[in-house]
């Protein structure tokens, strides 16, 4: 069923998203990786609903997109004001 | 008549799915492969809206007139609106924060 | 860095949120709650009409229709322009992905300097996240009108020089 083989290609994309976050170098590198396993995220569950016919997933996948963008801004701004802090270029 | 339109409409959205797909992982090894910061963002741009893109109209196709359609839609609405502020939030704060792109800069253009 | 993030904030003098703008956005969270909630019970009902007052509370209080007007003017032209985007997206993205799967990683990055200031607030924020979701070109900044803008080849700063876009939303905002 072609539905599996999409979220196997989503599920390789978010391994290598995890890889890139664990890589580093900076910390902005890190928060790209995890913005983009979030919105793989929602993207998996919407195709999970079709995989196993259960229309119910995509409410989860909306919510997930709707945590992910929230997450990454708080995070964002926890970074901005430490670095603000610090002066401290690298933010690594 | 109407099995043929069935059969075009899976077509197109197993090719769309398919697109989606190789996006999504053409994203992922961007992310992976690209040297700095700044071109790894567009890596990832690649995954969050041509894959969204072709992922969900596909889905969207297979899904028909119904509930799930109208969903997957403002799903799609939703991840293609607010992916752009992320990135845009990610970019921005990581400029602010003094990390300097090592790109050329392009004069502007003499009128 | 604090007097920088503040400038992007609308002020909240301007635009006054009329009535009829906040019945057409009670009117959308309405429909949003049925068509997602899907059970009909007295007490659900009650939780989503509490929900909705709550959401036009919360979006009067920031700012939201200050942009409202504008917004409801060029609703009508926007699906055009959608279709243009998504063409330029399909364009670009097998741009980028002609240059992630080459063997030998060739890329340009660039920055140009693009001139939004004949745009408004709307029709900046339009021109920064179209340039941003397209591949390839990622706004960095923006900054009284001017965009900051980051592309992975030097075509597309070349592409961004001849304000293609800019006229294409300023029609849009007209």
């Amino acid at each position: 069923m072609i539905f599996a083989g999409v979220s196997c290609a989503i599920l390789v994309t978010m391994v290598l998203a995890i890889a890139r976050a664990i890589k580093g170098p900076t910390v902005y590198d890190r928060l790209l990786a995890v913005n983009m396993f979030g919105t793989k995220t929602a993207l998996l569950l919407a195709v999970i609903a079709f995989l196993f016919g259960r229309a119910d997933f995509l409410d989860l996948a909306l919510a997930y997109a709707l945590i992910n963008l929230v997450g990454v801004l708080a995070v964002l701004e926890f970074f901005q004001n430490r670095i603000d802090a610090n002066g401290d270029a690298s933010g690594d | 008549m109407i099995e043929w339109l069935l059969i075009v409409v899976d077509i197109v959205s197993w090719i769309l799915l398919i697109i989606g797909s190789i996006c999504v992982l053409i994203g992922g090894i961007g992310v992976l492969r690209m040297p700095d910061f700044y071109s790894r963002i567009h890596a990832a741009s690649l995954t969050d809206t041509m894959a969204t893109l072709a992922l969900f109209s596909g889905m969207i196709l297979q899904a028909g007139f119904s509930l799930a359609a109208a969903k997957l839609f403002a799903i799609m609405l939703f991840l293609l609106l607010t992916g752009p502020t992320a990135t845009y939030a990610l970019a921005n704060s990581a400029l602010l924060s003094g990390h300097k792109p090592k790109a050329a800069v392009l004069e502007k253009k003499v009128e | 860095m604090q007097p920088r993030r503040s400038q992007c904030l609308p002020s909240p003098q301007r635009g006054a949120a009329t009535p009829a703008n906040l019945f057409i956005f009670l009117v959308v969270l309405v429909l949003a709650w049925l068509l997602w909630s899907g059970i009909y019970k007295p007490v659900v009902l009650g939780l989503g009409v509490f929900s909705c007052l709550l959401t036009l509370f919360l979006a009067r209080r920031m700012v939201f229709f200050a942009q409202s007007s504008e917004l409801l003017s060029m609703i009508r032209r926007l699906p055009g322009y959608w279709l243009l985007l998504v063409k330029d997206i399909i364009v670009s993205s097998w741009n980028v992905t002609k240059i992630v799967l080459a063997p030998k990683l060739v890329i340009q990055p660039t920055m140009v300097d693009t001139d939004g200031a004949k745009l408004g607030e709307m029709g900046q924020t339009i021109l920064g996240n179209s340039i941003t979701l397209s591949p390839g070109t990622v706004t960095l900044d923006i900054d009284d009108g001017r965009l900051l803008v980051h592309c992975l080849l030097k075509k597309d700063a070349m592409a961004l020089k001849q304000d293609d876009i800019v006229d294409r939303i300023k029609a849009l905002e007209s």
